[in-house]
């Protein structure tokens, strides 16, 4: 027993050294681009803790100019700020719509008969491992057109980008259709039997037993509208309608080759997101096992 | 709770008047472009309409009214971007053949010349937000020459000019204005009062103008000034200038191109051509190791954080999970562009690390080899996290007792993980997996924003790379900025969704033997 319990305590002390080397090296990046941000200078190389820290690359990512030693200012590169108000606006806005159209589809595939409704969700299934990526030719063309009739649908508006992230629906329907299946439809039968249509059983009855669900799905949604670049880059050309996902890349362009100012704009446009990911972790990791686990 | 009473509460009232509503501005948008002779496209919105207002007034469709939203956009975003692209594949367009056959005649019938006449210095005047045009005649000094008012929402076709005593009123524009509305002077046609017509000649003068083609039927135009033939190469995509009895092939080609269906010759390209297909067979092969590799080492280290922050002992576990968690909370665009950064073989401080400790500054950038070494590598560090979310939950669902026996026998840890959580997990996690590996194998962020495909693979004909995955060649031949080629890339792109397809199927059986 005494060697036993010998062996155990070495066995976590390797795994705590080998868990703390492992975060080292996970963390390593993060405060590689915390540090890199107080460097004065966009060539400077240096320790992890800058010697002589500057603002100048905060300063710049909040869209102020930096006067520099010798009295001159330097402008700010690019309107950060406003590429991280463009992103928000285009997740909200699409986010609110896919949570609209997939609770009530959703609803439908849970609930309600009709026919063809094994086929179209199976085609659900299948349609969402096609990302929006494989078929952009298409969908520039397809905005291309329809910005012929409706011009803040057509390219190089974010209506268009907006509109085209509703691509990503299939999977969600899929997601909250698992959740429904869960909760016990007797509730929504005793409020039909005393007169309540579908609509006022889904939405005085299901609805509020499922927020927990739509605030995953809300949050998925957010999250991967704001990260979304291919669909963007594709759509938004003007540097005043960018999103944050495409404008950044501007930064390290081998031409003008912006690291400091980078690192300052990363830092404090990842940080909202990434807290808004952290406070919600709980929520979100039951959704992607409960989901996933579901298909 | 599928019949429903047909009640006719203001709601009703209300609804029906919002169907009504929305159908008249959406049947307004299908006679716009029927009168722009889309039929296609008005076809399909009248299709959608008249479907959409059936399932929002019959109570037949009462159960539709739920999912027909959510299919339309499914439809429209999804489904209809797929057959398009497949319908693109067999066409040749691309930056140079980007118009329809209609609008390349249209754009060769407007050019026009110079023909013989007096040419007209002019002035602009200026009242409120109309213009008024003032030609300065060499002939007629005591009569003003007057344009008609316009603007630059309405132009009238033709603008009728005749001659006035006075001046225009209002003020008149001085030059730098006129430049700026040289847009809207290009459109006038002006009128004179002899019939004859003008248009802007230069910045400075209005001169009487022909149009240099006229259609002679079959879609052939007759140069009004040589007589040569503008005959449409339905076989090329171009208009061929050929003079009187020359055949098609001795002419000239006259650019913009338009677009034509070439039958399978894209796919030919694909597997033919000496610089498209060794690329393209490099790339596929780097495609299938590249997810198969990501997903690999992502379950690997997933898992292994999963049974370590799972472990008992093992204290503070919480603060480890929130730790290694991050690289899955920051959004990918920004993690993959600091790894840019930080790889960089000049300011990057990895290579300023590696130099201080090894005196070596790998070029992560030119090398093939460590390129993809990179690539594997920052994926593995953003996967991770997921594949320990996923695991964390799958250990979770293991009953505790199959340990507590194993623990009496005296199995090691490797043991236990090979006989109990191994073959527990295993069945849930292929679906997920295979999901996976469809995910990079599409995973266009990580490659556009790291490598761009870099290092080049010479010899391609097209922009091509060593790191380039299938969707990420297909991106750069599309939208790259040397010359788009739409239709090779979808030739490719249709071929990714072959692929795709295939691996969806597998997903679905995997994932109903989990349910069974």
């Amino acid at each position: 027993m005494m060697v036993q319990s010998r062996n155990l305590r070495y066995r976590v002390w390797m795994a705590r050294i080998f868990m703390i080397l492992f975060l080292c090296l996970i963390i390593f990046p993060f405060l590689m681009i915390i540090s890199v941000s107080f460097r004065s200078g966009n060539f400077a190389t240096g320790d992890l803790i800058p010697s002589n820290p500057s603002l100048e690359h905060w300063y710049l990512a909040f869209g102020i100019p930096w006067e520099n030693a010798d009295g001159s200012f330097t402008q700010p590169p690019f309107p950060v700020l406003l590429w991280l108000w463009n992103s928000i606006k285009v997740a909200f806005i699409s986010t609110v719509l896919i949570l609209l159209l997939s609770t009530t589809g959703a609803y439908a595939f849970a609930r309600l008969r009709f026919r063809f409704k094994e086929s179209m969700l199976t085609a659900m299934m299948i349609l969402q491992m096609f990302p929006a990526v494989l078929a952009l030719v298409a969908i520039y063309s397809l905005f291309d057109q329809i910005g012929g009739y409706v011009p803040w649908l057509g390219l190089d508006s974010l209506g268009s980008v907006t509109v085209a992230y509703l691509g990503g629906l299939a999977l969600h329907i899929w997601l909250i259709k698992g959740y429904f299946e869960t909760i016990d439809q007797s509730l929504e039968e005793a409020a039909a039997i005393d007169g309540a249509t579908p609509w006022q059983a889904f939405r005085f009855v299901l609805l509020p037993l499922s927020t927990p669900i739509l605030a995953v799905v809300f949050i998925l949604a957010f999250i991967s509208s704001i990260a979304e670049y291919p669909v963007a880059s594709v759509l938004l050309q003007s540097m005043d309608n960018l999103t944050l996902a495409v404008g950044s890349r501007q930064y390290l362009n081998p031409q003008n080759y912006l690291w400091g100012d980078f690192a300052a704009a990363a830092v404090l446009s990842g940080l909202p997101i990434s807290l808004i990911f952290l406070l919600c972790q709980r929520w979100i990791v039951g959704g992607l096992t409960s989901g996933g686990v579901k298909g | 709770m599928e019949a429903v009473q047909k009640v006719q509460s203001p709601m009703t009232w209300l609804a029906w008047g919002l169907v009504g509503l929305i159908d008249l501005i959406l049947l307004y948008g299908v006679t716009l472009m029927y009168a722009q002779e889309e039929i296609a496209f008005a076809l399909t919105i009248l299709l959608i309409v008249c479907t959409g207002t059936w399932v929002f007034i019959s109570n037949k469709g009462y159960n539709y009214r739920y999912v027909f939203p959510a299919l339309l956009g499914v439809s429209i975003f999804i489904v209809f971007p797929l057959i398009y692209t497949v319908n693109v594949a067999f066409t040749n367009y691309s930056s140079s053949h980007l118009l329809p056959l209609e609008r390349v005649k249209k754009h060769h019938l407007n050019k026009t010349y110079k023909t013989e006449g007096e040419s007209y210095n002019f002035k602009v005047y200026q009242q409120g937000d109309d213009y008024r045009l003032l030609f300065i005649s060499n002939k007629e000094t005591n009569k003003h020459l007057i344009s008609s008012p316009f603007n630059e929402l309405s132009i009238p076709a033709p603008l009728k000019a005749d001659f006035s005593p006075d001046l225009p009123d209002g003020k008149e524009l001085p030059f730098r204005d006129t430049i700026k509305l040289r847009q809207t002077l290009k459109k006038l046609i002006v009128q004179l009062p002899d019939n004859s017509e003008l248009s802007l000649t230069s910045l400075r003068k209005f001169g009487p103008m022909s149009k240099l083609y006229r259609d002679i039927g079959h879609d052939t135009l007759e140069d009004v000034r040589s007589g040569h033939l503008l005959k449409p190469d339905y076989a090329t995509g171009f208009y061929i200038e050929v003079s009187e009895g020359q055949p098609i092939s001795a002419g000239k080609q006259m650019g913009p191109g338009f677009v034509i269906y070439n039958g399978w010759s894209n796919f030919v390209r694909v597997l033919k051509d000496p610089g498209i297909q060794g690329p393209f067979l490099q790339i596929f092969t780097w495609t299938l190791i590249f997810a198969g590799l990501s997903v690999f080492f992502t379950l690997v280290i997933g898992l292994l954080m999963a049974c370590l922050v799972q472990w008992e002992p093992l204290k503070g576990n919480g603060a480890y999970r929130l730790l290694l968690i991050l690289p899955y909370a920051v959004p990918a665009f920004i993690s993959i562009l600091i790894f840019r950064g930080l790889f960089n073989q000049n300011f990057g401080e990895i290579n300023m690390l590696l130099n201080l400790l090894f005196g070596a500054q790998p070029e992560w950038f030119s090398n093939e080899f460590l390129a993809k070494t990179m690539v594997v590598l920052v994926n593995t560090w953003l996967g991770y996290p997921y594949m320990m979310i996923l695991s964390i939950g799958l250990l979770k669902s293991i009953p505790d007792d199959l340990y507590e026996a194993s623990a009496i026998d005296g199995a090691s840890p490797v043991q236990n993980f090979l006989s109990i959580t191994l073959p527990m997990i295993i069945k849930p996690l292929t679906p997920l997996l295979i999901a996976s590996f469809a995910f990079n194998f599409n995973n266009l962020v990580l490659i556009a924003l790291l490598t761009d495909g870099a290092p080049n693979i010479i010899g391609a004909t097209t922009p091509a790379g060593a790191t380039d995955i299938l969707v990420s060649y297909t991106f750069r031949i599309a939208f790259g900025q040397y010359g788009q080629d739409y239709g090779l890339a979808s030739a490719i792109a249709t071929f990714i969704f072959i692929m795709v397809g295939v691996i969806a199927w597998v997903n679905l059986k995997a994932t109903k033997r989990v349910l069974e």
